[in-house]
């Protein structure tokens, strides 16, 4: 007796793997294949203007220029800079505000709301905004100085490159501090009140049961805030471009910043590529750090409250 | 090792007022127990002498030190928690040792006290482990080890055994009992189980709604129980209570059966008063099977509603003059329901009180 083949659509065991057919074709064609050919560009010579250069295999050239260019590394350095002195500034102050918050009984629900408020605007704003405030001429910062008796001149807030660079990484604690605010008050809402009560007993003073209660039971969450903060601070453009546009002379040009002038004002989108890889490692190397300090920090928050 | 004195303790809550001024004088190495149910403000107490909840008025003092503006940590008490409260991060070792190194004892005298409070509660297998790890008993003996090897000079439990299942319960009961004659201290114990008030305390206080109802030992507490509220509230099954009027030497029910005026009570009632009558399931026997008998006895015939078998003893349940009541059968039998059996009331063992105040006659 001879049974017809079922065609092999209807069999059982290739149903999961039909219907996840439409998602997996589509990550692929929206991520996988964007990025395999921008993997694939960053070893040719490809310029935006020449599109038949795309053709033009150079093998590890643009690797080797890049890693032997001294602004490069400037760059990347720069963003490793600009990345741990905003986390530290952002954890920092987020920290004091989610304890300040978490201290107030009236108005906190008000508080919380405003709190929010940097994180509404587009960077590009932000940065607008405080490319006028720090103006040299017409800054709102500089003419309160003056007329404070603070300073007599014009301080070239956004051309010094301390400044410049200060300038920018306030611009972006002032937008994202809020970011580790709410992620750390939401661990203070959290916490069990025991612990705090035992170690209170235990003969610890306000500071020591910060030290060893409440900061350990906030780490996992600073972790979590420090995770989704570096990817985002590690991509920085937008703020810098508005405001120094990695300016004066290329002082505080940041890794995408570079990219961006790299891949479209010079057209060599093989070269800028190849950063951009370089600049993703750092992104996963940052993620992968942090991720595991979180798997860590976790560990022992199961179970026992 | 200290004395704790509480003198008029008030304690407010915005304007809500839930402890109305409580005097109690806890001697050095006395085992006392706040009991009563929820919400009578006994956690309430304990945090008061904890540092853990602002003194609204009075004053609280240990050794002879007046407390109420001392933060916890210059009290010099432990206090074990209902939800043990144990520091998730840290090992046990680190939990146990911690209030020591807080308090900057060199490494070798904590290593030692650590070592010494794990051997007395048989932690020494759990040191690496961390809370998560541990099951909630083993984790109760945690809470209690930290709170030992302080050697502080009196210990706070607030319904320490209360998350655990029964069986545990009642074995944790005789390691604090047990942990109580080694480490001899100050304790204030807080519970709802009026079980684990009888077998710990030195002496019980009973509390309701923010006030002390009495003060005593568990035997005093037991037999003198000063108003209805703790007669019913000490004891299990709880004490029989039924209202009735005193017509001369008899103490008379609504269906007119009487009972005589016990003769340690006569004197302290006058007639006509409205009383109500107390008498526990232990006095209330068939006869044959009390468990001794009384010398100022009396007999009554009651109709069985449903017995409950525990084995050792059974639970009669019947009514008197229409109210429900609870007599014990010793060296039991099958007892069916709609049998009629004839009760010995052990008159010595019972309690008037005063209908209207609720209070024992004798405190009158
Ligand atoms: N933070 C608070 N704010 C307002 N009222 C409170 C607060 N804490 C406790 N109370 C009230 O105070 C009273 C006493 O509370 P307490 O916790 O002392 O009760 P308890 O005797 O320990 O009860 P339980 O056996 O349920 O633990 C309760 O009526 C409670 O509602
Ligand atoms: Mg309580």
């Amino acid at each position: 007796m001879a049974t017809k083949r079922v065609p092999f659509w209807q069999r059982e065991k290739y149903t999961p793997y039909l219907l996840l057919l439409p998602a997996f074709l589509i990550l692929m064609f929206v991520v996988l294949l964007p990025l395999l050919f921008s993997l694939y560009t960053s070893f040719t010579g490809y310029r935006l203007i020449r599109p038949e250069s795309l053709y033009d295999w150079v093998g590890l050239r643009n690797y080797r220029r890049i890693f032997t260019d001294g602004d490069f590394w400037s760059a990347f350095g720069r963003t490793i800079l600009f990345l741990t002195i905003a986390l530290n500034l952002e954890f920092l102050l987020g920290l004091g505000i989610a304890l300040l918050i978490n201290k107030i009984t009236w108005g906190q629900r008000t508080l919380r709301t405003i709190m929010m408020f940097p994180m509404m605007f587009s960077p590009i704003l932000v940065g607008y905004q405080f490319k006028f405030v720090f103006n040299d001429n017409i800054g709102i910062l500089n003419n309160a100085l003056y007329a404070l008796g603070l300073s007599d001149g014009a301080i070239a807030w956004l051309v010094d490159k301390y400044l410049a660079m200060f300038a920018i990484i306030f611009a972006e604690v002032w937008m994202s501090t809020s970011v580790f605010a709410i992620l750390l008050l939401a661990g203070l809402f959290a916490m069990p009140r025991d612990p705090l009560e035992a170690a209170k007993v235990d003969g610890c003073n306000s500071w020591q049961v910060f030290r060893h209660i409440t900061l350990p039971f906030l780490m996992p969450f600073v972790f979590i805030a420090m995770t989704i903060r570096s990817l985002d601070v590690a991509r920085a453009y937008d703020i810098v471009d508005v405001m120094t546009g990695g300016g004066p002379a290329g002082r505080t040009e940041l890794l995408w910043t570079m990219i961006a002038r790299t891949g479209y004002d010079n057209a060599r989108m093989g070269q800028a590529n190849a950063m951009a890889y370089v600049s993703i490692l750092l992104s996963i190397a940052f993620t992968y750090y942090f991720f595991t300090k979180l798997l860590a920090a976790r560990k022992y928050m199961g179970g026992a409250e | 090792m200290a004395e704790i004195t509480l003198t008029n303790i008030v304690k407010n809550y915005g304007k809500l007022e839930v402890v109305h001024g409580i005097n109690l004088d806890i001697a050095h190495n006395e085992f006392v127990v706040l009991v009563g149910p929820s919400g009578c403000g006994k956690s309430t107490t304990l945090r008061m002498i904890a540092g853990l909840e602002d003194i609204t008025g009075g004053t609280v003092s240990i050794g002879d030190v007046v407390v109420n503006d001392l933060p916890p940590r210059k009290r010099n008490i432990s206090m074990v928690f209902q939800n043990y409260a144990l520091y998730p991060h840290m090992s046990v070792r680190e939990n146990l040792g911690f209030g020591l190194k807080i308090a900057k004892q060199d490494e070798a005298t904590i290593i030692k006290r650590v070592d010494e409070a794990a051997d007395i509660l048989g932690l020494d297998e759990l040191m690496d482990r961390t809370p998560a790890e541990l099951s909630g008993g083993q984790r109760q003996r945690v809470a209690m080890g930290r709170a030992i090897v302080r050697h502080p000079e009196a210990f706070l439990f607030d319904e320490p055994l209360s998350n655990l299942d029964a069986k545990l319960r009642v074995q944790m009961r005789t390691e604090i009992k047990k942990l109580h004659q080694k480490v001899k201290t100050t304790v204030v114990y807080v519970t709802h189980d009026q079980v684990e008030a009888m077998t710990l305390a030195d002496r019980i206080v009973v509390m309701k709604d923010g006030y002390i109802e009495q003060v005593g030992t568990p035997m005093d507490v037991f037999n003198n129980p000063v108003n209805t509220f703790v007669a019913s509230f000490i004891g299990s099954p709880p004490m029989n209570l039924l209202p009735a009027t005193i017509k001369g030497k008899n103490i008379v029910f609504a269906d007119d059966k009487s009972l005589p005026v016990p003769v340690r009570l006569t004197g302290l009632v006058r007639d006509g008063q409205e009383v109500v009558f107390g008498l526990r399931p232990d006095d209330l026997t068939p006869v044959g099977h009390g468990i001794a008998e009384s010398g100022d006895g009396a007999k009554v015939t009651l109709d069985i509603v449903l017995s409950e078998l525990l084995g050792t003893e059974t639970i009669l349940y019947t009514s008197i003059a229409g109210q429900e009541a609870q007599g014990k059968m010793f060296g039991p039998r099958i007892v069916a329901p709609g049998e009629t059996l004839e009760f010995d009331v052990a008159m010595d063992k019972a309690h008037l009180f005063d209908a209207a105040t609720g209070k024992s006659v004798r405190v009158e």
